[in-house]
């Protein structure tokens, strides 16, 4: 393996990613990461310098939407997917002290 | 300020764009629904959910930015901006990094020290986030203005002190609102605007590190925090510290701001092109539609208000300085009333009542056609002045038609010269005093007797026409 993942790289990515690893799951990350990352030095082997980048996988552009409400308050329906409610609320754990 | 240090400010402005529904989805933008009453999938960033995006959004960007004199970019795109955060369910944000859809404009502004352009480095489209209530239990969360239309449209740092700063947000607000893009109301959040600011030693050309300045809600706020950012680095400065690149939260109350990430939350967005959007083209024909749509905006309105019509310059710069009080004005004079006579009500009641009641003039609830009947009211003679203030009161906060009210409240002017002669005799008999006076040559006891008479009228009286009856009355 070419790449390698440090500590300090793989808890900064913990941070990000809002994970807490095991010192075991922290090397198996390590490990998998730089295989993704030889991966990734293999496709740079390849001379890209006249291919236009691909945004978007179909050749579609100007897709848009009338300004017209359609939706209606499906608030019961849509509260159905929060973690927990309260009233007409979504309920998370205290995000300020 | 001190004057070996020159202060260097670029400002982020984030503007809720006025449109019926949210950008990406056909859920409604309506300011206070109850809570999560207007959301849907996509708005709640639900797997498999496909954002669209709303054509409006696309024109008012494009409009703010030709009247910022921007370049279009003819191919733009959406990215995403990942963090995590409750108030953002998707834990990514649909923004504009790479080719954002306007840039490289700018606008003249007029500042204490002179004019100057502050140049707009670029204006991108993204979605505003949902709205968080803390308590005792834990977060609570309304994503009803989740997925609502923003630009944002970043300045370069061309600006020096406060002044320039609020300069600059007044201009920006009035070209936003003329051309009907967003009401811009600082206080209620549909105009935010971000404070980048860094000091440097009086002739630098390096920029020194700069902080960023959030929760800015009025411009008093961003005055005072620019100034206590100016001291706060100018201190670290002088005592051999270094300023920290660092995004700060303005505490309006206490006066002073924080650090607002610890470095738990690394600010490192990994943005990357948003896979779920076509890219948006935009044509020459789309853009000179928009250009021909352009409504007149604040500065052409000043210059044809000066030929106009006859009203002194500093009342055109204040009713010009709202589109709603700006639209009043025609509208009234359309419907006949002479343009002094409607600049004076706006210029003296309306903003006396507005600071009264401590309104934006964009919240005027009375209607053109009231104004124009009330003022007709007094050059007809139905209504003196003072009760025609009183009326308007009622008209500032009820928007009532003046004619009914007059007509129920009993307000009409006594044109009954009979009546009128019946109480001027009765005040004359329980004024002995003044009446003498008045006979030996103290001419100012007529004033008393008139403020009697109209005192027994109840103001419905001409006070002019009183005046005449009493002279002609005490003169024989
Ligand atoms: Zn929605």
């Amino acid at each position: 393996m070419a790449d390698i993942i440090t500590d300090e790289m793989i808890d900064y990515v913990s941070i990000l990613a809002k994970l807490e690893l095991t010192p075991a799951e922290k090397e198996q990350a390590k490990n998998d990461m730089a295989k993704m990352l030889d991966y990734v030095d293999m496709l740079n082997e390849l001379d890209t310098s006249g291919t236009e980048p691909m945004y978007h996988v179909f050749p579609v552009s100007n897709v848009f939407r009338e300004d017209v409400v359609v939706n209606g308050d499906d608030s019961e329906g849509m509260l159905k997917n929060a973690p927990e409610r309260k009233d007409n609320f979504y309920k998370v754990p205290r995000t300020v002290d | 300020m001190n004057k070996h240090y020159e202060t260097v400010i670029g400002l982020e402005v984030h503007v809720e764009l006025a449109t019926k529904t949210k950008i990406f989805c056909s859920c409604s933008t309506a300011f206070g629904g109850a809570p999560n009453t207007h959301t849907c999938p996509v708005c709640t960033g639900m797997p498999g959910a496909l954002p669209v995006l709303n054509k409006q959004v696309v024109e008012y960007a494009l409009a703010v930015g030709l009247a910022t004199n921007c370049k279009i970019n003819k191919y733009s795109r959406f990215d995403r901006k990942n963090y995590f955060y409750p108030d953002n369910p998707q834990n990514y944000q649909i923004s504009q990094l790479y080719l954002p859809i306007c840039y490289d404009g700018g606008v003249e502004i007029e500042a204490a020290a002179g004019k100057k352009i502050v140049g707009i480095h670029e204006i991108h489209m993204e979605e505003d986030a949902g709205k968080l209530f803390h308590d005792e239990e834990g977060t609570l969360i309304d994503y009803n203005r989740s997925g609502v239309p923003l630009i944002e449209i970043v300045s370069e740092p061309d600006m020096r002190n406060a002044d320039e700063v609020i300069a600059y947000l007044e201009k920006l607000r009035l070209i936003i609102q003329y051309l009907g893009a967003s009401d811009c109301k600082l206080q209620e959040g549909s105009m935010r605007a971000d404070v980048n600011l860094s000091v440097r030693r009086a002739g630098a050309k390096e920029l020194g590190t700069r902080t960023e300045m959030k929760n800015l809600n009025s411009f008093k706020a961003i005055m005072r925090a620019i100034e206590s950012e100016e001291k706060r680095q100018i201190e670290l400065i002088e005592d051999g510290k270094e300023v920290v690149q660092e995004t700060r939260r303005w505490d309006d109350g206490r006066e002073c701001s924080y650090p607002m990430r610890s470095k738990e939350d690394a600010q490192d967005y990994r943005y990357f092109p948003e896979p779920d959007l076509a890219p948006v083209i935009i044509s020459d024909e789309w853009i000179e539609r928009i250009k021909g749509a352009q409504p007149e905006l604040r500065d052409e309105k000043r210059v044809r208000y000066r030929a106009e019509y006859d009203i002194p310059d500093y009342d055109i710069d204040i009713i010009t300085s709202s589109k709603k009080m700006a639209d009043i004005f025609e509208e009234t004079i359309k419907l006949g009333a002479r343009p002094k006579e409607v600049s004076n009500w706006l210029m003296v009641e309306t903003m006396r009542l507005l600071k009264e009641h401590e309104c934006e003039p964009e919240n005027i609830k009375f209607s053109p056609q009231n104004l124009a009947k009330l003022i007709a009211l007094v050059e007809k003679g139905s209504i003196n002045r003072t009760v025609a203030k009183e009326v308007f009161e009622v008209m500032f906060c009820e928007n009532i038609d003046p004619e009914t009210y007059v007509h129920e409240h009993g307000l009409g002017m006594v044109s009954d010269e009979g009546a009128l002669k019946e109480i001027i005799e009765q005040v004359i008999a329980a004024n002995p005093q003044s009446v003498a006076d008045y006979c030996n040559g103290k001419k100012q006891a007529l004033g008393y007797l008139v403020g009697q008479t109209m005192r027994a009228m109840k103001g419905k009286a001409d006070p002019q026409l009183v005046n005449k009856i009493l002279a002609e009355r005490l003169n024989v």
